[in-house]
């Protein structure tokens, strides 16, 4: 509900690839309340100002991980971030950086979901249990070791903050080094040397020049770079340990 | 148009279409699997859902109470038969679930634990701090991986099923990156496609919402049931409608008027005491909470804001510590949307549009009647959620008819061939067209925005909590009016990349016709149940003429043809629905009776 008082200035990231030679701003008069995110704005102006503006949304509330975006040039979401923070200043909203951008805000997502795919982020069981033997016990304690680093919304915020994957696209990036982590450290897994195999090479941990900005742009506390770390550890153990382990010998 | 052969093609991505590509793989790992979804898997809307889900596993639990819960919490418009069914197999299908690596909160000896929910006499939901479905959501997407036969299309808009010598053999997309249209060719679909809430406005639901499945199968003559039927969840956020768990409640929290007074125990719920009691107060079932705040705000006992009257959720006794460690998002919404620290100050609250109980029609083995046709989860109407949907059923819903539907249609698919391809390349450029008439349409002046904010004030009016027949007959008037209005309908953006005016548009045409689905049955249906109450002389439920599901057939140019059908009791006779100490009465009395079996 606006009150009609309050009006802010939104500049809109625009390109449409059928038309626009590239990308341009276009700016927007947004009535708003105080209760009122960024992706409100974005809809406002789509539903009542400009139909053809384009962007990823669906839950409102900061889970899905859809509405990415930059907001005066810093990765957040959209549905997050709060249009009275800005005012009376305007807002700049553009594509998520470092993707190729699709149309608008929208951008492409290949690549993430193609790391996603490739780090096998799935449970590798250390012992393979029957439906009927119940649930694998599991202390708090347990779950605590990889929880922060299952809550990760695949947002992507991460990636437009990692200078290094700016730099260099080949690099796994940060959250898919978590996800690999949050697997590898789950106490019912056995699959991390079967994943180590992407984490040790230099698109891997080695990739990462621990900026951490990564970590400060999550909207969850996942803290990627906490994840890469602890990987850097292991990764450098299990390069040591190649050398007095006999060949072909597991641990 | 490009044409993908598949064996299944499963129309949804989120927990129901996940949970059915796997179990059709693994049933058959030759089979080919399409699994289309219009937004990736990991933004389906099962990702919102908070609390848990619902699975027997203590010692002082059982089948039988979960079945009585769900039946009489469903004002026994449940299909007994099915919710049979369905409670034997929640707690081997959440345990799969925990050995694909779902992080499901613990105990101290590292058994799975669970809380109390609403309307639930023991506690039975299993959780992953307030983020089960999103747990959920991301262990099945991530689990469906391993799995080379499941052929996915992510950001494909399905506009059409593909009906051929009566059966279902595929659906036409739309891929949204190039606006370009692919026939997937399948013996058997199966439907995940999730609710409807977007018909409303203040609802918990992502915009993603919109009754895509439910429409398509409709517009084929698959019937919908039971439609009249949408669940208000009580404690959503006011103006936007995000939710706040119940397990809000499950933990210990009170809901409390103006004055500070916890106002359920005047409507049926109280005792009320210090410590949350399975059944009592706020764990009451959702329609009677809901209806409670609607009484409070007509007696002036609710706190203003600008959306409205609001009530207060007090999570401050349960201290920072629990808070975040059980409730953890609920902390976020409060704090970042609000600026509420919920372990210093209450949580205004007010009910929103949560759940679409209704849905296509789909019996025991998830089969539409539309042969080759299957629907699970919140699409579906399978008979297990009955007038009144109980916190926690869905989320397990979806896992347990999710599976029995991929094996089903699996099964199906083997014993089918397709029909001629030039037959059904015929049916799918028809598809292409009528997708295309509505954006390439140069002399309409309607903006589907405008209709779609004209039908969501206008079920919000009609078919709100409490509902008479001149409002719910407006409504209807109005939607005939929109779909009239939505002929002629003018798409500014005519380019073909990611074109979400178009799309949007689409999805304004399934809402409308879902919402017709819904205000007509709720018309028509004479009685007070559930989530369905009427003011104007049908206050009381009435077995002897509507203990029966309602069916909404699709009609080519009018409102929706309604029919009934009986509802399938095994062994829970109609009996009072009651909760707090009044319940406890009934409880012993329904103990003393024989079984009727």
């Amino acid at each position: 509900m606006t009150d009609g008082n309050k009006i802010i200035e939104m500049e809109v990231l625009r390109y449409r690839p059928e038309q626009d030679q590239e990308p341009f701003y276009q700016s927007y008069e947004v009535p708003f309340a105080d209760d009122w995110s960024v992706l409100q704005g974005l809809r406002y102006i789509k539903d009542d100002l400009d139909s053809s503006l384009s962007f990823r949304w669906s839950c409102r509330m900061a889970i899905c991980g859809s509405c990415g975006m930059m907001i005066n040039g810093v990765p957040k979401l959209g549905c997050r971030t709060f249009l009275r923070n800005y005012y009376p200043g305007k807002l700049r909203v553009d594509a998520l950086e470092h993707f190729p951008i699709e149309r608008d805000l929208v951008v492409v997502v290949d690549d993430f979901m193609n790391k996603l795919a490739q780090i096998k982020p799935y449970l590798i069981p250390k012992q393979v249990r029957r439906l009927e033997q119940g649930e694998y016990l599991q202390t708090p304690q347990q779950l605590e070791h990889y929880r922060q680093f299952s809550t990760c919304i695949n947002c992507m915020l991460c990636y437009a903050a990692c200078p290094q994957y700016g730099m260099n696209s080949g690099f796994t990036g940060p959250g898919i080094l978590a996800l690999m982590h949050r697997y590898n450290v789950d106490s019912r897994d056995g699959g991390r040397e079967e994943r180590m195999e992407l984490g040790h090479a230099d698109e891997g941990v080695w990739g990462c020049t621990a900026v951490a900005y990564c970590s400060e742009v999550c909207p969850k506390e996942v803290d990627p770079a906490n994840a890469i770390n602890q990987n850097k550890m292991g990764s450098a153990i299990d390069y040591f340990l190649r050398f007095i382990r006999p060949r072909g010998a597991t641990e | 148009m490009e044409v993908f052969k598949s064996d299944v093609a499963i129309v949804g991505a989120g927990g129901a279409g996940l949970r059915a590509a796997i179990a059709a793989v693994e049933a058959d790992p030759s089979l080919t699997v399409a699994l289309i979804s219009k937004v990736y898997p990991m933004r389906s809307h099962t990702v919102a859902a908070e609390g848990g889900a619902a699975g027997v596993v203590r010692d002082d639990d059982s089948l039988d109470f979960h079945f009585h819960d769900t039946v009489a919490g469903g004002d026994w418009l449940c299909d007994q038969n099915v919710v049979e069914y369905f409670v034997a197999h929640c707690a081997s299908s959440l345990t799969q679930l925990e050995h694909w690596g779902c992080p499901w909160s613990r105990k101290p000896d590292g058994h799975i634990n669970v809380r109390a929910f609403g309307g639930m006499k023991v506690e039975r939901t299993w959780f992953a701090a307030d983020r089960s479905g999103f747990h959920m959501l991301h262990t099945l997407f991530q689990t469906s991986i391993k799995y080379p036969s499941i052929r996915r299309f992510d950001e494909y808009f399905c506009t059409d099923l593909v009906v051929e010598d009566g059966r279902c053999q595929g659906v036409v997309a739309i891929e949204v990156a190039t606006g370009r249209f692919t026939f997937i060719q399948a013996k058997a679909v199966i439907l995940g496609t999730g609710g409807a809430g977007r018909i409303y406005r203040e609802n918990t639901n992502g915009g993603i919402v919109t009754g895509d499945g439910m429409s398509m199968a409709y517009r084929q003559g698959a019937p919908l049931r039971d439609m009249e039927f949408m669940q208000f969840h009580p404690t959503c956020m006011p103006g936007t409608g995000l939710l706040f768990t119940e397990a809000c409640r499950g933990e210990g929290g009170f809901l409390l008027n103006k004055d500070g007074y916890r106002f359920l125990q005047d409507y049926g719920l109280g005792p009320a005491e210090e410590q949350p009691r399975n059944k009592f107060m706020e764990l009451g079932p959702r329609d009677r909470l809901s209806q409670a705040i609607w009484h409070e705000e007509r007696k002036g006992r609710t706190i203003n804001t600008p959306y409205g009257g609001a009530v207060h959720l007090d999570l401050r006794h349960l201290g920072r510590k629990k808070l975040h460690d059980r409730l953890p998002l609920i902390c976020e919404l409060a704090e970042e949307y609000m600026g509420i620290d919920p372990a210093q100050e209450c949580i205004p609250v007010r009910p929103g549009i949560h759940y679409t109980m209704g849905g296509i029609y789909a019996n025991l083995e998830t089969e539409t009647p539309l042969p080759g046709l299957y629907a699970a989860g919140e699409c579906a109407s399978n008979g297990i959620h009955g007038a009144n949907r109980l916190g926690s059923n869905s989320l397990v819903d979806i896992i347990v008819f999710g599976k029995l539907a991929g094996e089903q249609a699996a099964q199906y698919a083997r014993s089918v061939q397709n029909s001629e391809p030039a037959s059904l390349a015929k049916l799918a450029a028809d598809a292409e067209q009528r997708a295309l008439t509505v954006v390439n349409r140069t002399d309409g002046s309607e903006k589907h925005s405008v209709l779609r904010r004209e039908m969501s004030q206008s079920m919000e009016s009609g078919c709100g909590i409490y509902r008479t027949a001149d409002e719910m007959q407006s409504t209807c008037d109005r939607l005939a009016e929109l779909r009239e209005r939505y002929r002629n309908l003018n798409i500014e953006d005519k380019s073909s990349v990611w074109s979400s005016d178009w799309l949007g548009a689409l999805e304004v045409g399934y809402l409308l016709e879902v919402a017709e689905a819904v205000a007509h049955s709720a018309l028509n249906r004479k009685e007070s149940r559930g989530a369905h109450q009427r003011l104007d002389g049908y206050e009381q439920r009435d077995d002897a003429n509507y203990l029966r599901h309602t069916l909404a057939y699709h009609t080519p140019d009018g409102p929706p043809r309604i029919e009934y059908q009986d509802v399938v009791i095994t062994r829970s006779q109609p009996g009072t629905r009651a909760y707090g100490a009044a319940g406890v009465v009934e409880d012993e009395q329904r103990q003393q009776e024989p079984a009727h079996d």
